[in-house]
């Protein structure tokens, strides 16, 4: 299994590791329950250095990475990221990814851990003729994430950026205890945070640096098992569960996501013939109304027919309930909707309910 | 650790014997690999087990675990506050954490179970 360069501070954290596509990574230190809760009333630290980074250079690297995302790259400078995906032909996720714009002609894609070799061969087939170089620079860069109400409290003692004049998905190059970075206003858990690249060669000054700012203020290491009930709570997608290659943007309730005034891209034609002939089903949000936790791929019941699976499903601790996200057809997509999970051979009740489940609190 | 008057098995459940019956419930080490228990499903009295059958489900946040009636016999009477507060069984596994209570159909099962020491034992040898 591969390791991060930050194993050793989970080791002595205390932490639980599993493996995670290749990866031996902290599944929880402290419980998951009270990570999450961290991350939710101060502060958490995530280890995210699995996750890959590719970089497209060259004359034609906006132009290529223009034809392989469907959200505007135009609109990017070196202070903003955006949310965006890999599209098929059909419209549907390759994988959904962040885009930097690094410098003139240069775009990094932060995409995930499950998929950075299938993505790095996707964009290598889909070069034809762009004049462009595409590398492969996951193993290169360590990542952290810092979350939380109070991690711009935390983050600022220690860099000489001014974090306060970040607005979400901005972007700032500079340095964390000295070690050269770049910060971004962005996160994966629906609370304020900051991810931080670097490719030094001394990131844990970074990770250790943050955890001993972060003591007096409740900051936490967590681990994967809280990053998915955050993220759930949040509704942010995670591949292969809530989205995938038979599933396309616009059923996965991301049209925000589709620029398509911004030129062609993979997917166009059939994103726009979908959008004009409507999407037949839709990503919902649900909670369980009787006793159970609803988990992937138990069976989704409606009018005693299993029509779909749950997609991610677990108990969510800042909710208190079983919570989760199905496919359901369009005509069962209202707020309110009742249908039934099965588990264990039992239909369980279950409503479907407005999304985000969780949203932080906006302060002044 | 464990209990002297406790038995156990390999699955990490324990006994204790009260009379005729046997109180039931996961070991400290059961409930620290599971982390969070956020959801018990628990056996419904009156069901008739066989040692080894399914007699529930103890949820935590990432997985769903089978618990294993460590005995045959009659379930007399279950822990209902791990309805409401399923996180007895982390904070205290071999006593508020109970699961049930199981009439003993045959007494000579016990011999079948391990004593605290032996546990412990096992337990090291889970580690290697």
């Amino acid at each position: 299994m591969k390791r991060t360069r930050l194993y050793v501070p989970h080791e002595i954290a205390g932490a639980k590791f599993v493996e995670f596509f290749g990866w031996e990574m902290p599944i929880e230190y402290y419980g998951i329950i009270q990570e999450h809760m961290a991350v939710r009333q101060h502060a958490g630290l995530f280890d995210v250095s699995h996750m890959g980074e590719i970089v497209i250079s060259g004359n034609h690297a906006l132009d290529f990475v223009q034809y392989l995302t469907p959200n505007n790259a135009g609109r990017l400078d070196a202070n903003k990221a955006q949310y965006s995906a890999l599209t098929t032909p059909q419209g549907t996720f390759v994988d959904d990814l962040l885009v930097y714009y690094l410098e003139e002609n240069v775009y990094l894609l932060v995409v995930n851990a499950a998929n950075t070799d299938k993505d790095f061969q996707w964009i290598l087939s889909h070069k034809q003729d762009f004049d462009v170089d595409v590398q492969n620079q996951s193993e290169d860069y360590t990542q952290v994430a810092l979350q939380g109400p109070e991690a711009q409290k935390i983050l600022q003692p220690l860099t000489e950026i001014e974090l306060e004049g970040m607005s979400s998905f901005a972007v700032e190059r500079g340095s964390v205890v000295g070690v050269e970075a770049i910060v971004s206003r962005t996160g994966y858990t629906g609370e304020d945070g900051f991810e931080i690249y670097t490719l030094a060669p001394d990131p844990e000054k970074i990770w250790d640096a943050i955890m001993e700012e972060g003591k007096t203020s409740g900051l936490l290491p967590i681990g994967l098992g809280a990053r998915d009930t955050l993220r759930l709570e949040a509704t942010l997608m995670l591949y292969g569960n809530d989205i995938d290659e038979n599933t396309t943007v616009l059923e996965a309730g991301l049209r925000w996501l589709i620029k398509f005034k911004k030129g062609d891209f993979l997917g166009r034609e059939a994103l726009i013939r979908q959008k004009k002939e409507g999407i037949l089903r839709k990503i919902v949000g649900f909670e369980l109304i009787g006793r159970g936790i609803a988990r992937p791929h138990y069976p989704v019941v409606v009018d005693d027919e299993k029509i779909a699976e749950v997609r991610s499903g677990s108990f969510s601790p800042f909710l208190q309930k079983s919570i989760g996200l199905t496919y359901l057809p369009i005509e069962h997509t209202e707020i309110g909707t009742e249908f039934a999970i099965e588990i264990r051979g039992k239909q369980i009740k279950a409503r479907v309910v407005s999304t985000p489940f969780y949203k932080k609190e906006e302060t002044q | 650790m464990y209990p002297d008057n406790y038995y156990f098995t390999k699955d990490h459940e324990w006994v204790k014997i009260d009379g005729d019956n046997a109180m039931v419930g996961i070991t400290d080490f059961a409930q620290k690999q599971l982390g969070d228990v956020v959801y018990v499903e628990l056996p419904q009295s009156g069901a008739q087990l066989e040692f080894h059958q399914s007699m529930g489900v103890i949820e935590s946040v990432k997985a769903v675990s089978d618990i294993f009636s460590p005995i045959s016999g009659e379930i007399i009477e279950t822990n209902d506050e791990l309805n409401d507060s399923p996180e007895l069984v982390n904070e205290d596994p071999h006593d508020k954490g109970w699961i049930a209570k199981i009439k003993i159909k045959d007494e000579t099962e016990l011999e079948k179970l391990m004593s605290a020491s032996e546990y412990e034992k096992f337990l090291e040898g889970l580690e290697e």
